[in-house]
């Protein structure tokens, strides 16, 4: 097969991936929300309510497509494309197992923090081109707060890659194969060392995909529901397909960096090269959940303390912990 | 001066607090300035009525510069329904009805209300188990409508959770509220002369079950909204209406106490069976919204306490006076207040001796709070405002009436 035919099938795959994520993950939200909230979710549409996703992908396939008059009509069409773009992007570099990767960057890490910092240019296009007042509230609030997180996101994990000395996502993940003491896995998570950057990784990557409690820019209880209330049908079901992927992005790039990706060291090597992707899917998921109950239970900051936290506390925090770890990595080694 | 203030409030509380208009609100000290040769705008917000945390239909125009709120309008009426005059012609036994829909989550103190104007003009002696029975199911009442604040307080700070734990508790309350009255929410229970039934068999047992777990249930909801460090820096600090403040515009209920002014009608003007229970009212210091949030909290333990009281004390005898069946109370000028899940909430009625009322005005504490609002809200952030509308507590049902 053609380079291109394979290029071509590798983004249809990260495609599918990305909708079948969406799906599973919206079903995913109203079951843990569902019983964190001591209620049951969909219970009523195929078995256990699985099938209620797709009905709602059908009925926002159906619904009214409405532009509003007042909107810029270009940029109202554009935005969505231009969330959605960057974050189906942001799968090229993610390592799903030794062999299973649509693409093998050596420069992964850097890429896939580019095409998630891309998005919030898309979020503000739709809330300026929806002329809402709410809509411009929740750009301007999508563009401030993605901005003061990228830096401490991305300084965050330089230690990881001072250590590994790669930012391929493959290289980092296969620095952390096999066990010490016996029993603990040699994963980043278990080393003192990255525990602050794990902190700062958490909170950065919690405000980049937009999660409770930095869920500032739809803000539902201030600012009505920010850049997307003006969106409608399949426009609206991008951008929060968008999001759902960028929660499963984030999820994925942790487990990658602190929790040993594909590799599980109990299991041999042959089971784990085998079913390396489910493994990676798994921890993801998981990492999800963690994010879904955080969702359930946390109140919402303010605007202006996110911006605080990130520029006053994470980005200096995150700075001397460079310097700390390089110190430390270099005496060591 | 004075002397009118003593007599009216009976404990002197606008004496002190002579409110001066004259300081500007704190968020006008900054004008919009150029930055570097920009100059940037203000921008007018419509917040409501239709926006989702504005508990109801209330509309608030807000001036923005940036998000911080320069000047704030609070308009009001988009839920008028006319009661006041709708009450002009019913009779004296359905005016409960309409009380029900006025303040609708707590739908059982505005009936108590109306019942003890109505009462005043009567001559009619209210049996000892009515009063017991009124307290009770204002108490009840009130833990519901509270449990409807704390939810959608969590709901307006962005968690989900809390609102429907409380709905969980609410339902109990409600079941025992419908075993008790026949509904769920317009209960139409307290009339003038008792109440509508006697408690029906196994209620009491209901009742007990509740508050077997309503105590350790509070104290978890307690934990996780209030001991939640996000949901203290949300609420610590913003929307502070001192004491000043809170007297010269007329506030009653928690937000008045949490000025730390201990005015609590149950025990100012003491109705039904309040002189024979034992509660204390709980009150805060600097007034602002996590003071609020404290007084309604410690609130909730209270009513449960004296629910536990009420249905251990509950006296034998009839449920209700012998009224007729058309009530025609004697012409006279009356007004009646109790203190409601949200403040004072009175009933003035003028009477000229027939079937209907001449006149009736609802005194709902929402308005009230509502009109405090403008004041307070500027130099505040746009998430501020709905955290301070909902530690208000305010119910638009009851302010448009």
């Amino acid at each position: 097969m053609s380079a291109v035919g394979i290029s071509a099938l590798k983004v249809l795959a990260a495609l599918g991936l990305m909708l079948g994520n969406g799906v599973v993950m919206i079903y995913m939200l109203r079951k843990v929300l569902g019983h964190l909230h001591i209620r049951l979710g969909p219970i009523h549409v195929g078995w256990k309510g699985t099938l209620q996703t797709v009905m709602d992908v059908l009925k926002l396939l159906t619904k009214e497509d409405v532009t509003p008059r007042a909107v810029d009509r270009w940029l109202f069409r554009l935005a969505p494309a231009v969330v959605f773009v960057p974050s189906l992007m942001a799968y090229a570099a993610l390592p799903f197992s030794d062999t299973w990767r649509i693409t093998n960057l050596d420069s992964g890490l850097l890429y896939t923090f580019t095409a998630l910092s891309l998005i919030p240019i898309g979020l503000l296009m739709a809330g300026w081109a929806s002329a809402n007042k709410w809509s411009l509230l929740g750009g301007m609030r999508a563009a401030a707060q993605q901005i003061a997180y990228e830096v401490p996101l991305l300084l965050s994990v330089l230690p990881i890659v001072m250590l590994v000395g790669s930012a391929n996502l493959g290289t980092i993940v296969e620095a952390q194969q096999g066990t010490f003491l016996a029993v603990l896995p040699r994963w980043f998570i278990v080393n003192p060392l990255f525990w602050p950057t794990f902190l700062i990784f958490v909170v950065a990557s919690l405000v980049e995909s937009n999660q409770t409690p930095f869920d500032m820019s739809e803000a539902e209880s201030e600012i009505v529901a920010g850049f997307a209330t003006e969106y409608s049908a399949m426009k609206f079901g991008l951008l929060f397909l968008s999001e759902f992927s960028n929660q499963f992005i984030v999820s994925a790039l942790g487990v990658t960096l602190f929790f040993g990706g594909w590799t599980l060291p109990w299991l041999p090597a042959s089971v784990v090269s085998a079913l390396g992707p489910l493994i990676f899917l798994i921890k993801t998921y998981l990492g999800i959940f963690v994010m879904m109950w955080i969702r359930g239970t946390f109140p919402r900051v303010r605007i202006d303390q996110v911006m605080q936290l990130g520029w006053q506390r994470l980005i200096p925090i995150s700075l001397v912990w460079i310097v700390f770890s390089g110190i430390v990595i270099k005496v060591w080694s | 001066m004075s002397d009118i203030c003593e007599e009216t409030l009976g404990v002197g509380l606008l004496c002190e607090g002579q409110h001066d208009p004259g300081t500007p609100p704190a968020g006008l000290r900054r004008a919009p300035s150029g930055v570097d040769g920009l100059t940037t705008e203000h921008l007018i917000i419509n917040m409501g009525p239709q926006h989702p945390s504005t508990h109801g239909v209330l509309r608030m125009i807000v001036e923005v510069d940036g998000e911080e709120i320069v000047a704030a309008e609070v308009s009001v009426g988009y839920l008028h329904r006319g009661i006041e005059k709708l009450a002009e012609h019913r009779r004296y036994d359905a005016v409960g009805t309409l009380m029900d829909r006025g303040d609708y989550v707590s739908g059982m103190m505005g009936e108590l209300a109306f019942a003890l104007a109505a009462e005043q003009l009567m001559d009619v002696e209210v049996p000892r188990k009515a009063h017991w029975l009124r307290s009770l199911a204002s108490e009840l009442n009130r833990l519901a409508s509270h449990l409807v604040w704390y939810g959608t307080f969590g709901l307006d700070t962005g968690a989900m959770g809390q609102f429907l734990y409380a709905m969980r508790e609410r339902e109990a309350l409600l079941d025992i509220l419908e075993a008790l009255s026949g509904q769920r929410m317009m209960f139409n229970y307290i009339r003038p002369g008792g109440v509508v039934a006697d408690m029906p068999l196994g209620v009491t047992e209901k009742i007990r079950a509740f508050l077997s777990t309503f105590d350790m249930y509070l104290d978890e909801y307690d934990q996780l909204l209030g001991g939640n460090e996000i949901f203290q820096g949300r609420v610590k600090g913003i929307g502070t209406i001192d004491r000043q403040m809170a007297l010269a515009f007329g506030l009653t209920g928690a937000n008045l106490r949490a000025a730390g002014v201990d005015f609590d009608i149950r025990k100012a003007r003491p109705y039904a069976a309040y002189p024979e229970l034992d509660f204390e009212v709980p009150l805060g210091s600097t007034g602002d919204a996590w003071d609020r949030y404290n007084v309604r909290m410690a609130e909730m333990r209270q009513s449960a306490r004296m629910i536990a009281q009420l249905i251990d004390g509950m006296p034998e005898g009839e449920h209700t006076a012998k009224v007729p069946r058309i009530i025609r109370p004697n012409a006279g000028e009356v007004y009646a207040s109790v203190e409601s899940s949200r403040g004072e909430t009175g009933i003035h009625l003028i009477s000229d001796g027939t079937e209907h009322p001449y006149r009736m005005h609802y005194r709902g504490p929402s308005l009230y709070a509502a009109q405090a609002l403008e004041e307070i809200l500027p130099g505040h952030l746009i998430a501020d405002v709905v955290m301070i509308i909902g530690s208000t507590d305010i119910m638009l049902g009851e302010l448009d009436r």
